[in-house]
């Protein structure tokens, strides 16, 4: 581990809702896992997250949404981050997140999205094999 | 021979067993990780006294339950949390269930509404209408409770930061219909210390918040006298991830909060504390959750009499809602929460609760649907009607594990009742973090035994298959937003804006002053000021609170 880099990750909740359970859980798993994590706590707009992303240079963005909202923020969140010039981030998301709207949030960019019974080692592991490396 | 003690059995019979078959185990423990024995027997209630423990019903401590006959002389409410789209669509889905025989409503409001803006505000964007109606102004109220005469039901209410505003619109609205304000029954949650604790749903910060309460309290007590003004939630703590005992102590410590608040500004616990009422989480471990529900009145019971030296029967029994485990619910096998509800639901019943609602089994995946709904207000009845656990009164008191878990509940909970007392209060607790680090705690602790295993969740983490079920689900329609928008335009142009203005004013100078906030925020509301535009005002007079970050 020493000479690795340790993972940036910016764990985010977007929207209104102040449902915190699931990112406080998947932050501290990924901090448990060596990660260096950044939690901003909830009713972000997109572009706070994007700041956010682009201040703390995360490699890595993880959105949490319950609200049903996912498919009005995340588009924008994704834009944000553009607009800022961040586009090698790795982005995942969970909350509840129908099935069918599964396929248009991973056209979006999301490589990951992880719904409700996931095993934070899924995360993990998921977040190891596919973020980015920074020189 | 036979065993003469629990811990001669032990030693011998028990013993022997175990040393040839293992238990399926190493340890067995409750929600807070206490040990759960084999067995229990008398030796568990060796000091334990009757009436002191439990007395009768209607009687204090109340152990046994709050009213005289309980579900003889009437089941509980079986009250249906709803609330969708726009007003009409949520007024559709109230009148299909109370059709349906539900006996109160229960208003879900979207996060918009509940965090003061209107449909239109820019923060409000892919959120109107999601996890519940819109409400903005008295005509969308007028239009929700359409046609439900507000004399005859009950209607719960979970709003919090702006529960002053929405109680002013349904008496606005209640007014309209001709209804007497003193035979207008319902609930307001109104509970924003637990909103910073779990929920998240706060505007601003806890010294005004709590003065919008008082003032909730004071005003009803002489003109809205039968309706609960606030509902003292332990529910979304204990769903993001806090044990039984937990979920009672942050809840008690948020009411002594309140009560001691209220006696503050000169008011008397026996004359606004009839009007408190309690909500409760019904999770998984089912003799534990009776044991909780139990224990809860008794330390009310005490906290009344001990610490607020109450005379009132009335202010001394603690009468819960109970809504059963939305946390618990799992995306994967969804038929299986249609059970997970049913054991929930028939623990909050067998500990008492005087309102029920079930989830549906589709909540892990969306908002529920139609039939789904149907089948968990269906749940309640078939527990109420057929299954016979309502024809007499708390018919597990006596178990020696039920009466030695309740003690056990209760002892937790004191412990953590004096740890927040020693901290300063609820409220210092929370600006420190103690009860969210407290709460992430065990949140986390729970995650991780599950995934080792030690928490076995049928469907997901054992007996999983890999087929995705995908059932039909709920969608709020997506025109609902830009509906909302352009009514609120109509509104705003066809209503007396002098008026408005004069009532937001009215309500600025209130917010420096001591003045009860209810009559002005009545005022207003018909005056067609919204919801957005009157905490516009307070934003500006009292600022916004900010999140205390614990991970």
């Amino acid at each position: 581990m020493a000479n690795e880099q340790r993972i940036r990750v910016l764990i985010a909740k977007p929207g209104l809702d102040g449902h915190d359970r699931g990112a406080k859980v998947v932050a501290r798993a990924l901090r448990d896992a060596g990660m260096e994590v950044i939690y901003t706590g909830i009713r972000q707009t997109p572009a706070m997250i994007a700041e956010a992303a682009l201040q703390e240079d995360a490699q890595v963005v993880g959105l949490s949404i319950l609200s049903g909202a996912h498919l009005e923020l995340f588009p924008r969140v994704v834009d944000e981050l553009k607009q800022r010039g961040v586009d090698d981030v790795l982005l995942f998301c969970g909350g509840i997140i129908p099935q069918e709207d599964i396929e248009k949030i991973k056209a979006i960019g999301f490589q990951g999205v992880f719904g409700p019974g996931t095993n934070t080692g899924d995360i993990i592991e998921f977040v190891k094999a596919h973020a980015p490396v920074r020189t | 021979m036979p065993s003469k003690s629990n811990q001669d059995w032990l030693n011998s019979t028990y013993g022997k067993a175990v040393a040839r078959n293992p238990e399926r185990k190493a340890l067995y423990e409750s929600s807070s990780g206490e040990p759960v024995a084999p067995l229990y027997g008398p030796e568990d209630l060796a000091e334990w006294n009757y009436h002191e423990k439990l007395g009768y019903p209607g009687e204090f401590p109340y152990t046994r339950g709050v009213q005289p006959t309980m579900y003889r002389g009437r089941l509980w409410t079986m009250r249906q949390y709803a609330g969708f789209g726009d007003a009409e669509e949520s007024n559709r889905r109230y009148k299909f269930l109370l059709e349906q025989g539900q006996t109160g409503l229960s208003v879900a409001f979207d996060l918009p509404t509940q965090i003061g803006y209107d449909s239109d505000h820019p923060m409000a964007l892919g959120e109107v209408g999601k996890v519940g109606v819109a409400i903005s102004s008295l005509e969308d109220m007028e239009i929700l409770t359409d046609g439900i005469p507000l004399e005859q039901i009950t209607t719960s209410m979970t709003i919090n930061a702006t529960a002053p505003i929405l109680l002013a619109l349904y008496v606005a609205a209640a007014k309209k219909q001709d209804a007497d304000l003193a035979k207008i029954g319902g609930t307001i949650q109104n509970d924003i210390l637990k909103e910073y604790i779990a929920r998240g749903t706060y505007i601003f910060p806890p010294r005004p918040s709590l003065r919008l309460i008082t003032d909730v309290f004071a005003w009803c007590k002489d003109e809205l006298p039968d309706w609960n003004t606030i509902s003292i939630s332990g529910y979304h703590m204990r769903e993001a991830g806090c044990t039984a005992a937990q979920e009672l102590a942050f809840t008690f410590g948020n009411a002594i909060e309140y009560v001691d608040a209220a006696v503050a500004v000169g008011l008397e616990f026996d004359e606004f504390a009839p009007r408190l009422a309690f909500f409760w989480a019904c999770h998984s471990n089912f003799l534990e959750e009776v044991a909780k529900f139990r224990a809860s009145r008794r330390i009310w019971a005490k906290i009344a009499s001990e610490r607020y030296g109450s005379k009132s029967a009335r202010s001394q029994t603690l009468r819960f809602h109970t809504q059963t485990g939305g946390a618990t619910l799992t995306a994967q096998q969804p038929l299986n929460n249609v059970v997970r509800t049913a054991l929930q639901a028939l623990s909050a019943v067998l500990g008492g609760t005087q309102s029920l609602h079930t989830n549906s089994f589709d909540e892990a995946l969306a908002l529920p649907t139609e039939a789904s709904v149907e089948l968990a207000l269906r749940t309640q009845q078939i527990i109420g009607y057929e299954s016979g656990v309502s024809d007499t009164i708390d018919p597990l008191a006596g178990s020696y594990y039920i009466e030695a878990l309740t003690d056990r509940v209760e002892q937790e909970t004191w412990a953590y009742i004096e740890r927040i007392d020693d901290i300063g209060g609820a409220l210092v607790g929370i600006e420190q973090g103690y009860q969210q680090r407290e709460i992430q705690e065990s949140a986390y602790r729970l995650q991780r035994l599950a995934e080792q295993k030690q928490r076995i969740i049928v469907g997901v983490n054992q007996f999983a298959t890999d087929t995705t079920v995908n059932p039909e689900i709920m969608r709020v329609d997506p025109t609902v937003e830009a509906t909302r928008v352009a009514r609120l335009a109509a509104l705003r142009k066809r209503r007396d804006n002098a008026a408005v203005e004069q009532s937001l004013t009215k309500i600025r100078a209130a917010s420096r002053s001591n003045e009860n906030m209810m009559p002005l925020l009545i005022e207003a509301v018909e005056a067609y000021t919204t919801v957005g535009e009157i905490c516009g005002v307070l934003r500006e007079e009292w600022g916004e609170y900010q999140e205390v970050l614990t991970i």
